[in-house]
């Protein structure tokens, strides 16, 4: 018994020896809230399984129009039904996920390195290359995104995924460069940072090599958190319309079916599947994305 | 904010001048001589330099001329005005319903902090964040515009009542619920977590204690005194919740079938009525920057610290 008892002790002992790490932190968080741990489960699982499903499926096969199946019902043909061109909802769902996550996948990557670049240098810097960014962040943040957006998706002729990609993160850096400069302003001023001045050390390597790693937790989370509102945005856009190519399928096109009051009513099995698909992944990363903060901040930490 | 309004302008007024066609397209008819086209574009400048006519339009759009609409045939002023009453209805309905939600809950979830009440509170404004607002829109129509037909699902009252009557106004009123409720529903996170955070942390707070020790009640420490404190950021967020309203209101309004602001231009991008959409755009933009400034101005009024000299 007490002999148990030393040795829980001096297990603890070895624990707090060495503060973890912020993985461990992140690990333990998730070990203690249930609903995160599942929520990282069934993305995980769910993201597998889309992009291994969907490399069987042919694009050009599926969004074929077969008169046919007409608002075929969930059944033995087709799993979720058709929609009114008698396409699989199924194969939609399927590469419209895939299709979804990956232009959020770039978008958040783009705008987060931009985004992360302009807030540690200005924060960094401060002064008038301060002043100049914050007038272009202020401005990209009164101005209506949205509809700049959609003006422009319609304007441009050739019209691709890569040209939305692009047009979505020229919107889309403004919040995450106002963040990363408020926590590197202030990070800035700390004492290692003007230690490191003093020695002679360059800027840019302070920047990059010395206040990045210390603000990474929040850039993590900032990222996690830009990664659902941008499959939100998308799957918005494709929704109104100005979202993918027709041609391309995705889960925004897919509830836009619901526009027509027939199919929202009777036809259920076109739209509800896709939203609550979008539902489920807007769920799931944000709390995802909401666990990894609160393991960032100590104070809110419940592992 | 003018030189915000002028930059944007100039970004609009190059983005019209790269849509193709001009105001005349929608003139010409299998009469109409294409030698008279040309002249009336040499008349109303189009073949002038692009300053010129930048110059000529922001000088019109300051003193409310938008140009005419291709599609309606009508001053672009006159078509925004009559949406423009729709959506402002429909903005005030969602923002008196968000605080009606939003306070109360806040309230709650901040005074019994850790209960099952403040978590499910909590867990409800999570949800509420994450929920796109096309996807929430749609199923609240389908549940209770369909399913249940509690609700209207398209339009702004119905036609059988004369106007200014006392059914008339409640059938407005009805027909603006439910996309008043769903924004409502969504906007209220921002709130909901800001009062409970402030109330939490003026829990601890000297005046409080001072309060409390003068024998107030703790439901008036928290009616009278807390409360109070923690309303000022909620206040500082009444102007963004405007801006969101605006932002919201494209998505709503396409749901909804409301003819507002939003469904306008969505009309108006399918029909490529471009003066309508520049027109709309820098309203939108004027209206989020007024949005933002009011929040500056309600902060100075309402928390003297802040006030700027």
């Amino acid at each position: 018994m007490s002999e148990q008892l030393v040795n829980t002790k001096s297990q603890n002992e070895y624990a707090m020896s060495s503060p973890p790490s912020g993985f461990q932190v992140i690990i333990r968080e998730f070990k203690k809230d249930k609903l995160a741990m599942f929520s990282l489960v069934g993305l995980f699982v769910t993201l597998l399984a889309i992009f291994i499903v969907a490399n069987f499926i042919d694009q050009d096969q599926l969004m074929k129009v077969s008169p046919r199946d007409k608002f075929a019902e969930p059944g033995e043909k087709f799993f979720f039904g058709a929609d009114q061109g008698g396409r699989s909802i199924s194969g939609q769902l399927i590469l419209g996920a895939r299709n979804s996550i990956t232009i959020a996948f770039f978008v958040t990557l783009i705008t987060g390195f931009i985004g992360i670049a302009v807030g540690l240098i200005t924060g960094y810097f401060g002064g008038w290359i301060d002043n100049i960014f914050m007038r272009i962040i202020d401005f990209f943040i009164t101005i209506p995104s949205l509809m700049i957006i959609i003006v422009l998706v319609t304007m441009i002729p050739k019209y691709t995924v890569t040209e939305f990609i692009f047009i979505m993160s020229t919107f889309l850096w403004v919040g995450t460069a106002r963040l990363v400069r408020s926590k590197s302003l202030t990070e800035s001023r700390r004492d290692y940072v003007n230690a490191s001045k003093t020695m002679g050390t360059r800027d840019t390597t302070i920047i990059f090599k010395e206040i990045m790693p210390n603000l990474s937790s929040i850039l993590i989370v900032e990222m996690t958190l830009n990664f659902a509102g941008n499959v939100g945005l998308e799957t918005g856009l494709s929704y109104l319309g100005f979202g993918l190519p027709p041609s391309v399928p995705s889960l925004g096109t897919l509830v836009s079916y619901a526009n027509n009051p027939l199919i929202l009513e009777e036809k259920w099995w076109v739209w509800l599947p896709a939203s609550l698909l979008i539902l489920f992944l807007m769920l799931a990363i944000n709390y995802v994305g909401q666990a990894i903060r609160r393991s960032a901040d100590a104070k809110q930490r419940l592992g | 904010m003018i030189p915000q309004l002028l930059i944007l302008s100039l970004l609009i007024f190059i983005m019209a001048k790269q849509m193709p066609g001009d105001p005349f397209t929608g003139l010409i008819t299998p009469e109409s001589d294409a030698n008279r086209i040309e002249e009336l574009r040499e008349e109303a400048g189009f073949y002038d330099p692009w300053y010129v006519q930048y110059a000529n339009w922001i000088i019109g759009v300051a003193q409310g001329d938008f140009g005419k609409s291709y599609t309606y045939k009508v001053p672009v002023a006159d078509l925004i005005g009559e949406r423009a009453m729709n959506t402002l209805w429909l903005s005030l309905l969602s923002v008196v319903l968000l605080y009606l939600i939003a306070i109360p809950l806040g309230v709650l979830a901040g005074r019994y902090q850790d209960t099952l009440v403040d978590k499910s509170i909590v867990l409800y404004s999570f949800v509420s964040y994450a929920i796109p607002t096309f996807v929430l829109g749609l199923i609240f129509l389908f549940l209770f515009g369909y399913q249940l037909g509690w609700f209207p699902t398209a339009g702004t009252v119905d036609i059988k009542y004369e106007e200014s009557t006392k059914a008339y106004i409640w059938s407005k009123i009805y027909h603006m619920l439910l996309p008043a409720i769903t924004y409502a529903v969504l906007g209220t996170t921002g709130v909901i977590q800001y009062l409970r955070s402030e109330i939490i942390d003026s829990k601890s707070m000297d005046y409080v204690r001072t309060a409390r020790s003068k024998g107030i009640p703790i439901r008036k420490v928290y009616s009278k005194h807390i409360f109070r404190n923690s309303l000022l950021p909620i206040a500082a967020f009444f102007g963004f919740t405007i801006t969101g309203l605006l932002g919201g209101s494209i998505f709503i309004e396409s749901i909804f079938g409301y003819p507002g602001m939003g469904q306008l231009f969505m009309q108006s991008i399918s029909s490529r009525d471009y003066s309508v959409i520049t027109a709309l755009v820098l309203l939108f933009g004027f209206l989020t920057l007024l949005g933002s400034l009011l929040s500056d101005i309600i902060m100075s009024i309402v928390d003297p610290r802040i006030r700027i000299d």
